[in-house]
């Protein structure tokens, strides 16, 4: 007996449909799921292979992995999508450790009855955002819990890439006197979701900074490899990521408010909230760690790049045994810029 | 931003340092209180004390209303959210802070009762219109600033017959905390030589109220912004006025604040809300007529009258110093749990359950002075 | 307490109530607490709430002042 040519009687409803419990089954429906979708957007060798795994030639060398799990609410707002969130952000773990990105694995965690078009939505921009890193979606899983047990979709993430020689680049590597640089204006990512989230009505033309900083990160490397450390302000924003680096190097920091580029909309929006732009979340923006001679040579690197324009040098480390990151306030005053218990409330006092 | 910017001018701010620098003679000390927990946040987080001589001394004053709300008004607020049908809706400062055995207001979320953040009480209304089959209780904290919002909505509410709608009413009044403050014995209060009033409160009361402290006590009062150079303007009146031996009330704020303020407010407040007999301020003590609650007119809305909202006698721990700090008897660093079992993330008392408490200002912004280590 | 900011009105609303701005970032408030607000005008934004206009005289006075004050009390007039 022949199959029959169409491995599936109907085509998936992407207009109507919702995802049901069929669909993480690993029957037909699934397959279907996975081929029509998937497999479609994402587009690559390895996973049009079809196995539960990719195999691949590696380079010799030094090897980094990290894993990210994507819960944020809401999937889409201005900017980006929990979909492409979830590659720039794995991109960029990658990336932190001066590693050249070589390939993701995606896992998808839906809830019964989600819309087929938000979830096409959220993979093809996923899609998008894999092709113009150049960082395919080797592998991937999908599971479907029942109504109820899922925010909509959780997407996590595994990735890996290989760091060239001669480059050592870790939190705990930060010493006195070396420079402290960003990649550009801070908070603009936390605010443009704010924007959209329920309880906080607020308009802003205010897009996300998401955006995959492999290459900036290449750039900067090729000029100065002796970069001690590099870390992306997601949640927590800078004071959080700074006092993980001086905590982890055992050294305290010293910067300058002035310095610290922050869009206008960014400040009209924390102001009204009683948020500090120093807290908020970005997704397209690094800080870089150096001696402080390459400090000149990194920036001007840094401003060369698309995503680097607004980079500035803000401060430098200091030996401190408390550990405290220290900030010259615009006014000329002295403060300390904390790492908060949990996330920034809004506030009317 | 504007209105704002201009206000925060560094190189204006270092000019009117140096005019203070000047006229403060160095032999005597200036000891101001800042009553608002604006201005504490505004001096931390500027880090004005360092433009500043030695001769000022900021005190930071009870003007946090968050801090000063006693325990046991936190334990009423859950009490209220874990009855059978209420949905709680408060503004974010509340979430955090921590009543009896360390539960929050968000740690009872997590355990499942009904709390919503509003940044408004129009969003409290819209949801008790949105939700007739839940009791929205609205809890309502804050000075005069945030006192006309709630009677707004209450004759909102009764306009629209939102029987649904409640409020849980721990509004507080600035004048008698200030009277209550400089009126206490000598051996219970910090010498003050002068006052920086409330920005936004005054905007709604003007800066008449102020003058019967003045007069009584003979110290300076001068209403300030809440931006750095309003502040660095207002101790440079006061140090004058301290200088000439006057004891006036002077208004820095004059782009928002008049001397009468917004009648408007004044009168739906007063249609809305009547005083309390007295009160208790957390690290105060029992302070006579300084808070309000509704009006027997408006029973239907008081939350207090529709549910036996337990009263409790909570208090904060034996070796808390807030009472001595939020006099000005004591700094920060000078109560034994501070930085150890007190800080933000496990606040023990008034002054570290908010941002802006002396404490939790001190802590996030300023405890780097209690090292000197620090070397570049 | 009472975070309040100076915010422009850019456009007035039925219910009594406006669009605002600060800095690019626009906002719905309510002005059941003042009166004879027109677009243009600065107005106090506290909890959604405009409590009270903004004379911009009187703020171009106080910065002018901060310049007068900022000297030696010998010098003024």
């Amino acid at each position: 007996m022949t199959l029959p040519k169409r491995a599936h009687p109907r085509p998936l409803d992407f207009a109507h449909g919702r995802v049901d419990l069929g669909h993480g089954g690993g029957g037909r429906a699934m397959a279907q799921l996975v081929e029509e979708l998937f497999v479609a957007a994402f587009d690559n060798p390895a996973l049009s292979q079809r196995n539960d795994q990719a195999a691949f030639e590696v380079p010799a060398g030094r090897m980094v992995m990290t894993t990210d799990g994507y819960v944020i609410h809401p999937l889409f707002f201005p900017g980006g999508d929990i979909g492409s969130l979830a590659v720039h952000g794995t991109v960029n773990d990658v990336a932190m450790a001066g590693a050249r990105p070589l390939s993701l694995s995606a896992g998808f965690i839906i809830e019964e009855g989600f819309p087929l078009a938000d979830l096409r939505r959220v993979v093809e921009s996923m899609a998008r955002a894999s092709k113009e890193a150049g960082v395919p979606v080797v592998t991937g899983d999908t599971k479907v819990v029942e109504r109820g047990k899922g925010d909509g979709i959780f997407i996590t993430t595994a990735g890996i890439g290989m760091v060239p020689p001669g480059v050592e680049i870790s939190g705990e590597r930060a010493r006195p006197g070396d420079a402290i640089l960003i990649s550009g204006t801070m908070g603009d990512h936390g605010v443009a979701v704010m924007s959209c989230r329920e309880g906080l009505e607020f308009e802003t033309d205010l897009t996300s900074d998401s955006a995959a900083l492999h290459t900036l990160v290449a750039a900067m490397v090729a000029v100065a490899p002796g970069i001690r450390c590099l870390r992306d302000p997601t949640r927590g924003g800078l004071s959080a990521t700074l006092n993980e680096l001086a905590a982890q190097s055992k050294v305290g920091m010293r910067i300058h408010e002035a310095a610290i580029p922050v869009r206008p909309e960014v400040r009209g929006a924390c102001e009204l909230l009683g948020l500090d732009p120093l807290h908020v979340a970005n997704e397209g923006k690094l800080i870089c760690v150096c001696p402080p001679e390459d400090a000149a040579t990194l920036l001007t690197a840094m401003r060369a790049h698309p995503l680097g324009g607004d980079s500035a040098l803000i401060g430098h480390c200091q030996a401190d045994p408390h550990h405290f990151v220290q900030m010259e306030t615009a006014l000329g005053g002295q403060r300390v810029v904390d790492w908060l218990t949990g996330e920034q409330l809004p506030r009317i006092c | 931003m504007k209105y704002i910017d201009e206000f925060r001018d560094g190189g204006v701010a270092r000019k009117i340092a140096r005019a203070i620098e000047a006229e403060a003679a160095p032999e005597r000390a200036y000891r101001l209180m800042e009553f608002c927990g604006g201005h504490t946040h505004a001096i931390s987080r500027y880090g004005l004390e360092d433009l500043l001589p030695p001769a000022i001394r900021l005190i930071h004053g009870p003007g946090c209303p968050v801090c000063v709300l006693p325990i046991g008004r936190i334990d009423a607020a859950i009490w209220l959210a874990g009855q059978p049908g209420v949905t709680l809706v408060t503004y974010g400062d509340m979430l955090r802070v921590p009543g009896s055995g360390r539960v929050s207001l968000l740690k009872a979320k997590a355990a499942g009762a009904d709390i919503r953040m509003v940044q408004s009480t129009q969003d409290a209304l819209a949801l008790a219109r949105k939700l007739p089959d839940r009791q929205v209780v609205f809890f309502a904290i804050g000075f005069e600033t945030t006192t006309p919002p709630t009677a707004v909505a209450v004759k909102r509410a009764q306009t629209e017959g939102l029987s649904n709608f409640s409020v849980f009413c721990n509004h507080v009044l600035t004048p008698p905390a200030i009277a209550h403050i400089l009126g206490a014995p000598e051996d219970q209060a910090a010498r003050l030589d002068g006052f920086i009033g409330p920005a936004h409160v005054s905007t709604v009361i003007g800066w008449r109220p102020y003058q019967a402290a003045a007069e009584v006590y003979r110290k300076p009062v001068v209403i300030a912004g809440f931006e750095p150079l309003d502040v660095l303007q207002a101790v440079l009146m006061l140090v004058r006025q301290i200088n000439q031996g006057r004891a006036e009330v002077e208004n820095e704020f004059v782009r928002a604040v008049t001397e009468t303020g917004n009648a408007k407010a004044q009168a739906l407040v007063a249609e809305v809300l009547e005083l309390r007999e007295t009160f208790e301020w957390r690290g105060l003590g029992s302070v006579a007529h300084s808070a309000l609650r509704l009006r027997p007119e408006f029973a239907d809305f008081d939350a207090e009258r529709r549910w036996p909202v337990p009263q409790s006698d909570a208090s904060d721990n034996p070796a808390c110093e807030c009472g001595d700090i939020l006099r000005g008897l004591k700094r920060p660093s000078q109560c034994k749990l501070f930085g150890t079992t007190c800080t933000p993330e496990n606040p023990m008392g008034a002054c570290m359950v908010s941002a802006e408490g002396a404490c939790a200002a001190h802590w996030t912004y300023g405890r780097f002075r209690d090292h000197s280590e620090a070397s570049p | 307490m009472c975070l309040a900011l100076p915010a422009l009105v850019i456009e007035l609303l039925p219910d009594d109530m406006a669009k605002v701005e600060v800095g690019g970032v626009r906002q719905k408030v309510s002005l059941s607490l003042v009166s004879d607000v027109a677009p243009g005008d600065y107005v106090i934004v506290h909890v959604g709430y405009a409590l009270s206009k903004l004379d911009p005289e009187e703020a171009a006075n106080t910065l002018a002042l901060f310049d007068e004050l900022a000297r030696p009390p010998a010098e003024v007039a």
